[in-house]
């Protein structure tokens, strides 16, 4: 895995044999670019690469792609992600070809939460791809630099290929084929759900190991501090395919409500620690949701910092 | 089969409170198994709408018929004699009846009576479930037989998505995860090898999206 195929600094970080460290952005549910420069200027120094979502939750929001354009102009390098869910494969290609003309150097490629979850629940939804055969189409344009209707590319997108991997969802004997399928499409990267039960976590990556997976791809494990025993009790229940172990929460409820934001800080330290000792572990993307003023304090705590200048 | 549901009686009544000679038009096929608009129901509806007409003080005309298909010139043209003594006609079959209906009698207002809702399968009594969307390109003997177009809500080729929870689907717990049956499918007919096969990007343009379609064949045109 070491040529480089992108200008991507995570790319680079990755295959350089360094912990990668990923965050993300979640764009504003307004116009104002002031909001996206300052999310990303609170973790800009910590990691490799931001990760900007594509309307979470189905909740209509500032557009990833432009939010990925003021990141990249204040020196900040995104990773684009794109849902399948409101593109047809017109929208996404156009769209592809629009990050790589600011030379945004990332994509993770999602299917993207049901619309009926968010703010548009009458809406249509699209999927005329599934995440696959969006890791595919990206792979398809920068490699072969066509576009899917077999035209040439001028200036194909020289662009990283992401998916993600959501090891707790069911049926849990499809999670590592799933996982050989995203690589066998193109995935050079995979950017985990978050994880908290780390002994699922390390039976999936033992299995991936076990079948080469993670010598072809550079899996960055997905980890959420939780805020309150509050947040953690929500995760649990009500968010699909999140697996919180009960003994999370009794460690939360068992300190005082105004320490519990720092025990979820501490927890999630700890849980880099261990993972990182984890074979197949190439990185972490820690997705602080409206919390990335606490970024910092989990990367220099969790000993990846200062990140490598490549 | 085509399953459809009976719209609000309010919605009907709508539409036809400004009428006086109304005609309530039954099929005899999909929508009379699904208990929508067979004779039965074309019996409920005239009644009721009767009922309700007489309350306001205002009676009306309402006659009930019920034709062997609304979807089959043949047995339209049933109507041909009596067209001209109905102000309006409810139609209780899917859409397809009541759009063939209309473009037979041009000029006699026609209201759906149902809402057609999917091709679907009687699961249990009372129990009408989705089945197939109709995509025009038929991929079930890659998916154990089981339709990830019209039972993911994702319509994903390469699932489960990440949302699959203790085999039921994100959008609700009620919900069957297309990608869990495909999966226990699979398993079952020993053919889990096949699940590691990336499907191909659809081609979506015998589905809905490549206009309204039709076959023709030569070999049965007269």
């Amino acid at each position: 895995m070491s040529n480089l195929n992108t200008q991507s600094n995570l790319e680079k970080v990755l295959k350089a044999g360094h912990i990668g460290v990923t965050s993300e952005c979640g764009p504003p549910r307004g116009s104002d670019p002031e909001e996206v420069r300052k999310k990303g200027l609170l973790i800009k120094d910590h990691v490799d690469a931001v990760n900007v979502t594509d309307n979470q939750t189905a909740m209509t929001r500032m557009s990833s792609l432009a939010a990925c354009i003021h990141l990249k102009l204040i020196g900040i390098e995104p990773v684009l992600q794109m849902v399948t869910r409101d593109r047809n494969r017109v929208a996404l290609q156009s769209d592809i070809l629009g990050a790589a003309s600011f030379d945004i150097p990332n994509m993770l490629c999602l299917s993207g939460d049901h619309q009926s979850f968010g703010d548009c629940a009458q809406g249509q939804n699209v999927h005329d791809l599934d995440s696959m055969q969006l890791v595919q189409t990206v792979r398809y344009m920068r490699d072969e630099g066509k576009f899917l209707g077999g035209d040439d590319i001028k200036r194909p997108p020289k662009i990283f290929v992401g998916a993600a991997a959501n090891p707790f969802a069911d049926p849990f004997e499809i999670r590592v084929p799933r996982l050989a399928k995203k690589i066998a499409c193109g995935a050079e990267f995979i950017q985990t759900q978050c994880i908290y039960n780390l002994d699922k976590f390390k039976e999936w990556i033992k299995r991936a190991n076990e079948r080469g997976l993670t010598d072809k791809t550079f899996i960055m494990a997905g980890m959420t501090p939780m805020k309150s025993v509050g947040m953690a009790k929500y995760m649990k229940n009500r968010v699909p395919g999140m697996d919180v172990p009960d003994e999370i929460i009794s460690r939360l409820a068992g300190v005082p409500k105004e320490k519990q934001a720092q025990e979820g800080i501490d927890i999630c330290v700890e849980h880099i620690q261990e993972l990182k000792e984890i074979k197949g572990v190439s990185g972490f993307h820690i997705m602080a949701i409206e919390w990335e003023e606490k970024v910092p304090e989990i990367v220099e705590r969790a000993g990846l910092y200062p990140r490598p200048a490549i | 089969m085509i399953i459809a549901e009976k719209k609000p009686i309010e919605e009907i009544i709508d539409e036809v409170k400004d009428f006086n000679r109304i005609l309530i038009l039954g099929c005899n096929e999909c929508v009379t198994v699904c208990e929508a608009g067979g004779k039965k129901e074309v019996e409920v509806l005239s009644s009721a709408l009767r009922m309700y007409f007489i309350t306001k003080g205002d009676e009306k005309v309402i006659d009930e018929k019920t034709l062997e298909r609304q979807c089959d010139h043949e047995y339209l043209e049933e109507l041909r004699g009596n067209i001209d003594d109905y102000d309006a006609i409810v139609s209780l079959a899917c859409g397809v009846g009541v759009q063939f209906a209309a473009e037979k009698y041009l000029t006699t207002p026609l209201f759906p009576g149902v809402n057609t809702v999917c091709l679907g399968a009687n699961e249990d009594r009372g129990l009408w479930t989705e089945r197939c969307q109709a995509c025009g390109s038929c991929i079930l003997a890659r998916t154990g037989g089981i339709c990830p177009v019209s039972r993911c809500a994702k319509r994903v080729m390469n699932g489960p998505c990440g949302g699959s929870t203790n085999g039921k689907c994100e959008i609700s717990k009620d919900v069957d995860c297309a990608w869990q049956l495909i999966v226990d499918r699979l398993n079952a007919l020993n053919k889990m090898g096949d699940y590691e096969k990336v499907a191909p990007i659809k081609d979506w343009s015998t589905d809905r999206a490549g206009g309204p379609r039709t076959v023709t064949r030569e070999d049965v045109k007269i």
